[in-house]
Order: C-alpha cells, then sequence, then structure tokens
C-alpha cells in the first residue's frame, strides 16, 4: 500500500482549507473511505454511492461525445462543400472536432469545479460529486463555436446563483446545465439562437472558413504525412443557410411539394431526409444530434436504474400527446409535422434522456414524475410549435417544471395526507 | 456477402451456447466432486432465468380459501453467514446475565431500583421500574446474584447484571396466577404489570413499552422474520405449542378486538403448525404475507392488515414474548429462555437457547478475534507524521441482525428484544477506485453492479459505508424497499423541518426503525435515516 502511504504522508493541514478540501477530492477519487457505519442503525450500507450515482450519468453519455466531436467537423466540411462523403479526410473532421470541444470541456469543468471547490472549502464540507454531471452535460448542449468567456461566465452565473445560494448539490431548484444554457439564451440570444451558431469554423460574413491557430497548428503535421489540411479562406457553399431542421420546420412545415411536378420545393424534407436527422448528421447543439448515442446512453440510464423510467415514458407521452393535436390541428406550417418525426428532431431526445431525469430537479414521488414528464413534453412541445421566435422548447419546458415540480408533489402528499386523515376521522367516529 | 455473415453469427452463437453449456456441466461435476447439491447451479444469470420462468403458484402448506398478501417492493440482502439449524446448543447458561434500560425506548435514564447489590434475586423478581410509569416492573431474567449496576455519563443506568445461579433456575413465586375464563381484563393487566412480563408488550406509534391504559386497536404478532441472516422462528416455537396457544388466548382478552398473526407464505419451508393453527382460538386471525424483507417486520403487517392512525394504538409483541406470557400462565413461572442464532462471517453459525439478556462472551468462544494490531500515521510530539502501531477493531459484534441492531462488545450482553447475534467483519480499510469498479463483494440492490444479475450470491458484508455522506440527491429508492403507503423521502424531509403536522399526515406514527432500516440501507446519499426517525418519533412523543 505505498500508494496511500504517499497520500497520506502529503495531506495538507486542516487550518488551510481550500487545500484540504482539494485534497480530499482527490483523495476520495483514488479511495473509498475506511468510514465505517455507527453502532446503532444499519451496519452493513449498499454498495452504491453518489460517485458512482454520477459517472454512470457521464459514461451514458460519452458515445454522444464521440458522434458530438465528428459531427462537428463534418458540418463544417458539409458548409465548405469540401470532403462531403462521412469517412473522407476524417482526420481533419476528428481534430477540427476535437478543437472546438476540447476548451469548451476544459472550462467547463475547471470553472465549475473551481466554485464548487471553494464554496465546500467554504462551507467546510466534503466536494460534492453533483457537478461532474453537469460539467459533461454542458458541452453537450453548446453550440459548437460557442466564445470560451461567455460559457465561464454562463456557468459561474448557474453554479453560484442557480446552486450554491441554495446550498449546494441536491438543494437546487432547476437544473444547472440548463441553467447555464438559458443564461447565454437571454444575455446572448445570437450566439445560441437563429441559423448562424450551429456550424463552427465559418466567417460568414466573407462567406469563408475561419481557422485559428488551433487548427492550423495540425496542418504542418498533416502535410509531412501526405494528408489533406485545412485551407483557411475556403469560399462557403452557394446556397448555405446553416438553418436547423427545426427553423425550416417553422418556416414551411415537413415538406412543400409543387402540385404540379410532385417535386418537394420547401420544408423540412427539402433539406435534410428523416434518417439524417436520426442519424445525427445536421447542424445542432454540440451532443444533441446523433438519435443512436443518446438512446444508448438512455438505455444505460434505465438498466442502471440510475434515471427514472417514469420521466421518461411520460415525457415521450406529453410529446406523442401534443404532437398528434397539432396534427390534428394544422393551424401553422410547423404543425404539419408527422408528430414522431419530433422525437428525430432537435433536442427533444437529449432532454428526455439526460435532462428532465435529473433526479434534483425533477418531482421526487412515483406518480408526481409522471405528471411532470408529461407536462415537459406538452409545454415543450407547445413552445417548440408555437413559439415565432425560438423554434425549440424543451429547454424552457423543464426549467419551467424545474420550478413547478415541488407543486407536483406537493398535490401528491397532500393527497396521501388527506386519504390517512380521512380514515383516522372515520376510526375516530366508529370508537 | 450478407449470407455469409448471417451464418457466421449463427455459429458463433451456437459456440457460445456451447461454451455456456460446458461450463454449466462442469459446475454441477465440481459441485458433486465437493459434495454439494448442484441441481440449482446455473452458469446464466438467474434473473435473466426468471424472465421467462413462469408465476410462482401458491405454497402447498397455505390453505386453500387463505389469501397471501403479495408485497413486491423491498429486498433480501443475500449475507453469507446463516445460522445451520443442524447445530443446536439446547441449553447455555451464561456467567451472567443484564437487564439495559437502555433496550427500553423512552425510559427515563435512572429508573428505581427495587433491590441491592449483593441480594440474591431469583428470576421473575421485580428489578426496577421507571420513574415515570411505575407500574410496569421489569424483572430478572434469571435468578443469582446482583452482582452490578453499572452507570455511564451522568449517572444513567447502562446495565443491571447479575451473576447467574450456574445449577437449578430458583423462580419468584407470585401470589396467584390469574385464570383467563375467571379474571377480568383489568386483573390480567395488573397481574402482567407486576410480573415483569409486561415490557414485551410494545405499542405502535413510538415503539415504546404498552401503555396499560390504552385499549389497543388490535393486537400484532409477525412469526417470522425476513432480516438478513434472521433465525427461523419455527424453531422457537419447538416444543412450547402449549405456552404460544395460552400466550395468544392472554392476548386476545389483552386486545380490544382481534390478535392478528402474520405467517410467511413466501418460503420453501412450511412454518410451524402451532403458527398456522392460530386461528383456531377464539379472538386471533392469521394473514399470510409473501415478499421480500421487510414483509416479516410487524411494522409492514400492520400497515396492510389494521393500520395505525394519528389518535390510534396498536401492541404488539414477538414470538417470544407469546410464549414467556404463555408459560407464565400455564406454570406460573417467569422463563426468559428463548432460541438465538449465531449468525454472521466471523463465527460458526448456530443455534443455541439462552436466557434473556445473556452475557455473550461464552456463545461466541469460536468467533475470530475483535482486534488486532496494525500501522498507521499518526503525528508524533514534534509534529512529525511517523508510523504508530494501533489496535484496530476487525470485528463487530451485534444483537440484532445487520440493519438495525445494536453494536456490543464480546463482553456485552443481548439486549432484550433480540434473538440474534451477528458477527460481522468491520469495514475499516480503503478500497481503490472502490467507487469506480464494477464487480465488488459489496452487496448491492443498485444494477450498476453486475452482480445485481445474479440475486443468489451469498455477500461477506463489512461495516464499510462504502461511500461519504451526502444531501438527498436520488429519489424513489426508499419507495422501492417500503412495502406501504408512504412516501418516506418526504416523512424524513418533515422530520428535518420539525414539522410535525406533516410528520403525521404522512405517516410516521406507523414507522418504526427496522421498516426504514432497507431505507438507510439502499440510501446512495448515505444519511443516517433510523436515528432521524426516532428523533421525529420523539418529537411528536413529546408534543
Amino acid at each position: 500500500m505505498a500508494f496511500i502511504d504517499f497520500w497520506k504522508k502529503i495531506e495538507p493541514k486542516k487550518e488551510n482549507k481550500f487545500a484540504h478540501a482539494t485534497y480530499d477530492a482527490l483523495f476520495t477519487f483514488f479511495f473509498k473511505p475506511n468510514l465505517t457505519t455507527s453502532g446503532k442503525g444499519v451496519h452493513i450500507r449498499d454498495a452504491m454511492d453518489l460517485k458512482r450515482t454520477m459517472i454512470m450519468v457521464v459514461i451514458a453519455m460519452q458515445l454522444c461525445y464521440v458522434v458530438g466531436t465528428i459531427n462537428i467537423g463534418y458540418q463544417h466540411f458539409m458548409a465548405l462543400g469540401v470532403h462531403s462523403s462521412f469517412f473522407e479526410a476524417f482526420h481533419l473532421k476528428l481534430v477540427f472536432g476535437l478543437v472546438q470541444l476540447l476548451p469548451i470541456f476544459v472550462v467547463s469543468h475547471l470553472v465549475g469545479l473551481g466554485i464548487e471547490f471553494y464554496f465546500a472549502a467554504r462551507r467546510g464540507h466534503a466536494v460534492e460529486e453533483g457537478f461532474l454531471v453537469s460539467a459533461a452535460l454542458i458541452p453537450l448542449i453548446m453550440p459548437p463555436g460557442i466564445p470560451l468567456w461567455m460559457l465561464a461566465l454562463s456557468i459561474i452565473f448557474a453554479v453560484i446563483l442557480g446552486k450554491e445560494a441554495f446550498g449546494g448539490t441536491g438543494m437546487n431548484v432547476v437544473n444547472i446545465a440548463l441553467l447555464s444554457r438559458v443564461f447565454i439564451f437571454f444575455a446572448y440570444p445570437t450566439y445560441i439562437s437563429g441559423d448562424t451558431p450551429w456550424i463552427a469554423g465559418l466567417d460568414l460574413e466573407n462567406k469563408v472558413a475561419d481557422y485559428n491557430w488551433g487548427h492550423l497548428m495540425f496542418n504542418p503535421l498533416f502535410e509531412t504525412i501526405g494528408w489533406s489540411t485545412f485551407q483557411d479562406g475556403h469560399p462557403i457553399i452557394a446556397n448555405f443557410s446553416g438553418a436547423t431542421p427545426l427553423a425550416l420546420g417553422y418556416q414551411s412545415g415537413w415538406v412543400v411539394t409543387d402540385p404540379a411536378t410532385g417535386e418537394i420545393t420547401g420544408g423540412i424534407l427539402s433539406q435534410f431526409s428523416a434518417l439524417q436527422m436520426w442519424m445525427g448528421g445536421i447542424p445542432g447543439s454540440i451532443g444533441e444530434t446523433c438519435k443512436p448515442a443518446i438512446i444508448l446512453g438512455g438505455v444505460i440510464l434505465l438498466a442502471t436504474r440510475v434515471a427514472s423510467w417514469r420521466i421518461m415514458l411520460s415525457f415521450a407521452l406529453g410529446v406523442a400527446v401534443m404532437g398528434l393535436l397539432f396534427n390534428a390541428w394544422q393551424a401553422t406550417p410547423y404543425m404539419n409535422v408527422p408528430w414522431y418525426q419530433h422525437f428525430g428532431m432537435g433536442g427533444l431526445l437529449f432532454a428526455l434522456v439526460f435532462m428532465a431525469t435529473d433526479p434534483v430537479t425533477a418531482a421526487q414521488t412515483n406518480t408526481g414524475k409522471l405528471w411532470y414528464g408529461f407536462l415537459i413534453g406538452v409545454f415543450g412541445m407547445m413552445i417548440r410549435v408555437m413559439n415565432p421566435a425560438y423554434a425549440e422548447g424543451w429547454m424552457l419546458a423543464i426549467l419551467i417544471m424545474n420550478v413547478f415540480s415541488p407543486l407536483v408533489d406537493h398535490f401528491v402528499i397532500e393527497g396521501n395526507i388527506s386519504k390517512r386523515m380521512k380514515r383516522a376521522k372515520q376510526y375516530a367516529k366508529g370508537s | 456477402m450478407t449470407w455469409g455473415l448471417i451464418i457466421v453469427l449463427i455459429l458463433l452463437l451456437l459456440f457460445v451456447f456451447a461454451l455456456l453449456t460446458l461450463g454449466e456441466g462442469l459446475l454441477k461435476v465440481a459441485a458433486s466432486q465437493s459434495g454439494v447439491d448442484g441441481s440449482d447451479y446455473s452458469v446464466i444469470p438467474n434473473r435473466l432465468g426468471n424472465l421467462f420462468s413462469g408465476e410462482k403458484s401458491k405454497p402447498a402448506y397455505i390453505p386453500a380459501p387463505a389469501k397471501v398478501r403479495h408485497l413486491k417492493r423491498g429486498f433480501n440482502i443475500n449475507l453469507a453467514g446463516v445460522a445451520d439449524k443442524k447445530l443446536y446448543i439446547a441449553s447455555h447458561r451464561a456467567s451472567s446475565y443484564s437487564v439495559k434500560p437502555s433496550d427500553f425506548i423512552g425510559m427515563s435514564p435512572m429508573p428505581k431500583l427495587l433491590v441491592e447489590t449483593g441480594t440474591q434475586v431469583k428470576a421473575g423478581q421485580p428489578l426496577f421500574f421507571d420513574k415515570k410509569r411505575p407500574e410496569v416492573i421489569y424483572a430478572a431474567p434469571i435468578s443469582g446474584e446482583l452482582i452490578e449496576v453499572t452507570r455511564g455519563d451522568k449517572r444513567r443506568i447502562t446495565a443491571v447484571t447479575i451473576l447467574a445461579d450456574q445449577g437449578e433456575i430458583q423462580y419468584h413465586s407470585y401470589d396467584q396466577i390469574p385464570s383467563l375464563d375467571a379474571s377480568s381484563r383489568e386483573e390480567l393487566v395488573k397481574f402482567l404489570l407486576g410480573s415483569g412480563a409486561w415490557p414485551f408488550i410494545r405499542q405502535r406509534p413510538f415503539d415504546t413499552v404498552a401503555s396499560e391504559n390504552d385499549t389497543p386497536k388490535a393486537i400484532f404478532v409477525s412469526t417470522f422474520d425476513t432480516a438478513p441472516l434472521a433465525p427461523d422462528l419455527n424453531l422457537a416455537v419447538a416444543g412450547k405449542e402449549e405456552a404460544w396457544y395460552k400466550g395468544l388466548e392472554l392476548l386476545a382478552k389483552l386486545s380490544g378486538s382481534k390478535v392478528h398473526v402474520g405467517l410467511n407464505g413466501g418460503s420453501d419451508q412450511a412454518p410451524a403448525a402451532a403458527f398456522i393453527n392460530s386461528n383456531k382460538i377464539n379472538g386471533v386471525e392469521t394473514h399470510w404475507f409473501d415478499g421480500p424483507h421487510p414483509a416479516g417486520n410487524v411494522g409492514i403487517q400492520i400497515h396492510h392488515t389494521d393500520p395505525v392512525l394519528p389518535g390510534s394504538t396498536v401492541w404488539y409483541t414477538d414470538v417470544h414474548g407469546v410464549i414467556l406470557l404463555g408459560t407464565l400462565l400455564l406454570k406460573g413461572i417467569f422463563d426468559t429462555e428463548r432460541v438465538i442464532a449465531l449468525t454472521g462471517t466471523e463465527l460458526k453459525g448456530k443455534y443455541v437457547s439462552v436466557h434473556q439478556g445473556a452475557n455473550v462472551e461464552t456463545i461466541l468462544s469460536d468467533m475470530t478475534p475483535e482486534f488486532s494490531d496494525e500501522e498507521i500515521w499518526a503525528k508524533d510530539e514534534n509534529g512529525k507524521k511517523v508510523k504508530k502501531t494501533v489496535q484496530v477493531r476487525k470485528t463487530r459484534v451485534i444483537s440484532g441482525d445487520v440493519l438495525s441492531g445494536t453494536q456490543i462488545d464480546k463482553k456485552g450482553f443481548l439486549g432484550f428484544y433480540d434473538d440474534q447475534i451477528t458477527a460481522v467483519k468491520e469495514g475499516n480499510y480503503y478500497e481503490m477506485f472502490g467507487w469506480l469498479i464494477p464487480a465488488t463483494g459489496h452487496p448491492t440492490l443498485s444494477a450498476t453492479f453486475p452482480a445485481a444479475l445474479f440475486s443468489d450470491i451469498s455477500y461477506v458484508a463489512d461495516t464499510n459505508t462504502n461511500g461519504e455522506k451526502r444531501a438527498f440527491v436520488m429519489s424513489g429508492e426508499y419507495e422501492s424497499v417500503l412495502p406501504m403507503d408512504i412516501y418516506p423521502q418526504h416523512v424524513f424531509r418533515a422530520i428535518m423541518c420539525n414539522d410535525i403536522e406533516k410528520m403525521e399526515g404522512l405517516g410516521i406514527l406507523e414507522l418504526g426503525e427496522e421498516d426504514v432500516a432497507l431505507c438507510e440501507f439502499v440510501c446512495t446519499s448515505k444519511q443516517p435515516l433510523q436515528k432521524m426517525l426516532r428523533e421525529g418519533l420523539e418529537t411528536l412523543r413529546n408534543s
């Protein structure tokens, strides 16, 4: 046990709070502590702990990271009109994706965990693991070209005001990852909505590719091997719009055909096929595009029983009910989108699997969870289809329901209480 | 091309299947070579197997008209160290016995002693009473010399110890043993209060000794224990059937309406005939329960039969209590002898018949050593870190089960209501990446461990907390192991907020520590739920 002896030796003084909290967080990362149960109460404890719960969620979203990285590169080169086959110049797509994603990932962890460590030291308790999941989720729900300072600002806002102000992990009212996204959404809307932000590395004014030193430093390496390189200033294809399926759907619905020729002239299908949207070859937030990757994550979460199947199921039901309603109503072009195709568009599945199931901000009772999920589905679809300014609804719908989930629980709990009280009254009358 | 792929896939599947079959065959061969019954061994995870097997049929021992209440929620923790029924020590006399006031909830710290140190007492002779409730007498479990009154902080009495007679037990003689037919309920209550047998009857809410001024809604007895490594209570009643029936008759007379006896309908082995036939006695009803722990807890059975409500009380006792009451009426003696199970991996599991409150040192003669020497890092007088040898506890002795028992020393005494001693490994060790690695030898409900697929692995339990205490994060965990119409998480939140009305409304009065013990076990945030529940109940009791 030389390694543990080393750790024991370097333990900083307890008076140095920040150093000790950091040390403690690292130590408990390497070793499960030697704490034992007290003499009264349970003597054995389940092997499960919060660290393991959180790491399961992080593991579940790994495939989204992989696919997301490649898709950043793929979308970029699609906009340039070069290397348009998926595996062509794969190294460029991968490197481009990594150069965009890694800084976001690092900033998200450094800023968030820094604040978390500081508050843990201030409060004199151990660093809690909740932010591990938030820090891993935040990059996946950001556009690939988000400025890092903006990201840092949003995380500072979300962690301090959304979480630490309420008392830390387990006490927050709204989902931290979504709070940081909504901060950018309201403070810097052009960076996270509209047609422009979803494809990185483009200079849209001059309509050319725009690389920085992070990309270009790989060029000499690729040249030496004889692979293709990043071409700074390469023009964007002529009819490029950058619009996501959601934006297209709002403008002209699912599909518009010329009645005379039967040709597709507009709508989502004019630019993306349903399969393409499912597989993830579309512009969007980093982690939300590839549906099979998200579904795999969902399967992991359900199989390990980390996330609640009740929320996922009722969420999907809410979407289906609302989608069918819109299909019947047909008031706007967007309402023409077949209800089942909504699952393949935008961040719906990602919200369903990773965002709505956050146990702290969701409803806590089993019945409450069903209502909570269902209402997210309903509100989210309403915002997605009926809101003219922003054609996506899950972030706002989940935040709304985060705030109202205690109310949902309240009704469930009051039902239980009144049932018991009624029984007590009956008994008192009878005797 | 595609056909070739399909053929390769089929061949691969067949190969894997052949490997599995071979493995299963080898497993059975190995089992038969070492003389173990391997007929139900399988390399295929049995939870997967259960998916394909049909619904369990009603066991043959349950009479046809009887209904079985199936409780789905709960969890059986499979631990190694079950007591072997073949190893049975008919009668064990420890050197000393004691009654610990701390075993009784709500008792004042300094009960009034009725005998002085150094005097001879007989089994059943009054020892002390609680100053708040002077009617309830606590009696000596065995005859001998009262040698010590142990005191703790603030002169609180922690144990009243008797040096036991090693020969024949002298029984305290009562003026008159009331007959069930001739005496009224008041007379019976008065007799039981003075005899020392009353503390065996407890009440829900609060789990205190039953309040003699109340008439309960009903009286409950559970005849099976589903806690980890729990003793088989069929052994407790063997040979004492008459006392069991007599005890039930007495309870029927004490109860305002009914005595409810909970029977195990989920085991392969039938409950003792005496248990099944309990309903032949006037005023006694039997109820069959089937399900994982905590189905055997009396609190769960009360909830599903005749729940405790604000403003009502329910009494309960255990099998040993009924037998003691019955023996008292039948023979006129206060006989506290009971069959207890010695369980856990750190000793040889067996059954022993001892008197209540026995010193466990001689019973645990084959237990692994309690302490061992270990080197640790410590600071010397100059503030430098040096290696130092200290005594570290290696084995924990628990009076009761691992979920809600009390830690005692090896020189300690069996608790008043306990019929089980468990010895488990102390978990004071570090485990590298213990929170991360997928396969560990710790019992768990979580499906994040591959072992969750194999439900019949017996675990060697230790007392490591497997993580640090955290704020409540997960939801739905407690509900999944508490088969009651109660929202445990919200009960605990109400306790933390000290919201008396909400606690009561959410059903805290129906809960006892043993009922939420499994919730505490599964708690991801490692919260001390039993302690919190008791604090909540005390707030209510004193309000």
